[in-house]
């Protein structure tokens, strides 16, 4: 089982053999694509967090000590960015998440994403990700 | 084949942002709807401003006082012949489009009393529903709204039935900013007025697409945004009848906008001070003044029409693509094309849009009760300007199914 920080470096490394813009979406949408997700009869409006360009949905679940996530969106590149952010959150102390750095976003040049101005829901997301994680501390 | 033709090519120049490189590749500016970019003249004209004029208006006797006060009045006089408006009183400079409403909600609105009707329709943007709702809200009047047909016209027997003696104001835009059609605010004026309602147009859309003539078309009200007729952002301009801005109480309160002060009695100054109270966007009044001056000086009845071929050409090629849904079909429409690809979200294409150079606006454009109307999240929308060419919209159509591929 690999930490926090080194789920994170894995993604980076995943990510710096593109230099063309275009490819790094690719795999992202690769990832939207394979996640599994929320299906729309399972969503419900306690999940919902509205974005003003796409909106996410967030499942989350605490035992054995640890944190679980699931979640979706209506856009696939959210989707995708969605699958990463749970790779590195499962599995993980609510502690940790609440704690440690959340690095690889910026590094991998995504930052745009999560921004405020962006409004697609997924700042939104890992604030209440978090809060989900303060539950159970 | 169509090209861009040699003087399209000399506007192009006049505008240095259009030699920016976006994530290597060369920027397609195609966002005009939501604002245009600055000519040279004027982004040179804003920093001699600063450089060798900057001071108060309408209050210094000191010489670069009264030479920005000068410059400040010639930009409202220019704007005033070039919308057509009988006298510089009845120009009003605003923030903007969205400023120049509530101007007119509050103030039109006091007059306003409680049963008293107004009008808009379905396809405004959130700056023409909101403060309607808000001065409905609180005098008790009614909001009614003129339906679309799904070809993104109005539905010009529903705004007979709705119009009546009761209605106070028609509230309308001339072209969507999300569809592109161009509303026939001719009749709309006319009729509205033949039951004694007043008619406010929203211009933001239409200034920068055609000539504007506020006498001719006879409207009581017509706003628009700088920014969005390549003058700078945070200004903009309300033009409103003499007799109906002399009717109406102040806005806000503050310096400028009195004659005398004093704690038993304060006195108005006269239009069109009235309304702008506090120092104002000096050199936003300024840039815009250079901004139409800068549309006079090119051969801009080309150039709008131009900008049609352009449209046509865009839209043909679009529908060449699989499953490409245009929304806005009107005979009558301005250069600027929203469209959907069969169930891709709006937002992928966008951000796949933009890793290649593209600029784009993605989602429901301040608009959510037109998109509800369609049933759909958001739109694509490709909005053209003077200064866009044929090969950029080749680039567009290559990058978009690009795009398209990756996502399917
Ligand atoms: C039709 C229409 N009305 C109003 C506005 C609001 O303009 P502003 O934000 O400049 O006040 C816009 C701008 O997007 C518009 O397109």
């Amino acid at each position: 089982m690999s930490t926090f920080k080194e789920k994170q470096a894995s993604i980076i490394a995943d990510f710096e053999v593109f230099d063309d813009w275009m490819d790094k979406y690719e795999l992202i949408i690769e990832l939207g694509k394979e996640i599994e997700g929320i299906i729309p009869a399972k969503r419900n409006d306690r999940q919902l967090i509205e974005g003003c360009q796409s909106r996410v949905w967030l499942d989350s679940s605490f035992s054995d000590s640890v944190m679980n996530f699931s979640a979706d969106s209506d856009a696939i590149i959210t989707k995708g960015i969605i699958a990463l952010l749970i790779k590195v959150f499962n599995g993980e102390k609510p502690e940790t998440i609440i704690k440690e750095e959340l690095f690889f976003i910026k590094e991998i040049g995504l930052q745009e994403h999560l921004s405020p101005t962006r409004a697609n829901g997924l700042l939104g997301m890992v604030k209440r990700m978090k809060m989900d994680a303060l539950k159970h501390v | 084949m169509i090209s861009t033709p040699d003087y399209i090519h000399d506007i192009r120049a006049d505008f240095p942002i259009l030699q920016t490189k976006i994530h290597n590749k060369p920027l397609v500016y195609f966002d005009n709807a939501a604002t245009t970019q600055k000519p040279k003249i004027v982004i040179d004209r804003i920093r001699d401003y600063y450089e060798n004029e900057n001071a108060n208006i309408h209050r210094g006797v000191h010489h670069l006082s009264q030479v920005a006060t000068q410059d400040y009045e010639n930009a409202r006089s220019r704007i005033q012949k070039y919308i057509g408006a009988a006298k510089s009183e009845e120009i009003i400079f605003t923030k903007g489009t969205t400023d120049g409403i509530n101007l007119v909600a509050s103030s039109f609105g006091a007059l306003l009393k409680e049963g008293d009707e107004i009008l808009i329709s379905a396809m405004e943007h959130h700056s023409n529903i909101v403060p309607w709702q808000l001065l409905a809200d609180s005098k008790k009047l009614q909001l009614k709204v003129i339906p679309i047909h799904k070809d993104g016209t109005l539905i010009m027997d529903a705004f007979d039935q709705l119009l009546s003696e009761k209605t106070k104001l028609v509230s309308i835009t001339h072209i969507s900013n999300t569809l592109g059609t161009i509303n026939p605010i001719e009749s709309i004026i006319s009729k509205s007025h033949a039951v004694g309602a007043k008619v406010l147009i929203d211009g933001a859309q239409s200034i920068q697409h055609g000539d504007i003539d506020v006498s001719s078309l006879n409207c009581d009200f017509f706003v628009f945004s700088g920014h969005k007729i390549f003058g700078p952002t945070g200004i903009g301009v309300l033009y409103g009848k003499e007799k109906l801005l002399e009717e109406m109480p102040p806005y806000q309160g503050g310096g400028d906008m009195i004659k005398n002060v004093s704690f038993e009695k304060t006195t108005f100054n006269e239009l069109p001070f009235k309304f702008e109270a506090g120092t104002p966007n000096i050199i936003g009044g300024i840039a815009l003044g250079t901004a139409i001056e800068y549309i006079e000086s090119i051969d801009r009845k080309s150039a709008f029409d131009y900008e049609k071929t352009l449209l046509e050409y865009a839209e043909k090629e679009l529908l060449k693509i699989e499953d490409v849904q245009v929304f806005g079909n009107s005979s009558e429409k301005t250069s600027l094309v929203s469209f959907n690809v069969g169930s891709i979200h709006p937002f992928d294409l966008g951000t796949l849009l933009d890793k290649q150079g593209i600029a784009v606006r993605t989602g429901h454009h301040c608009t959510q009760p037109l998109m509800d109307f369609y049933n759909i999240p958001g739109t694509i929308r490709a909005s053209f300007s003077i200064y866009n060419t044929v090969e950029e919209v080749d680039l567009f159509l290559d990058a978009l199914r690009r795009a398209i591929t990756v996502l399917s």
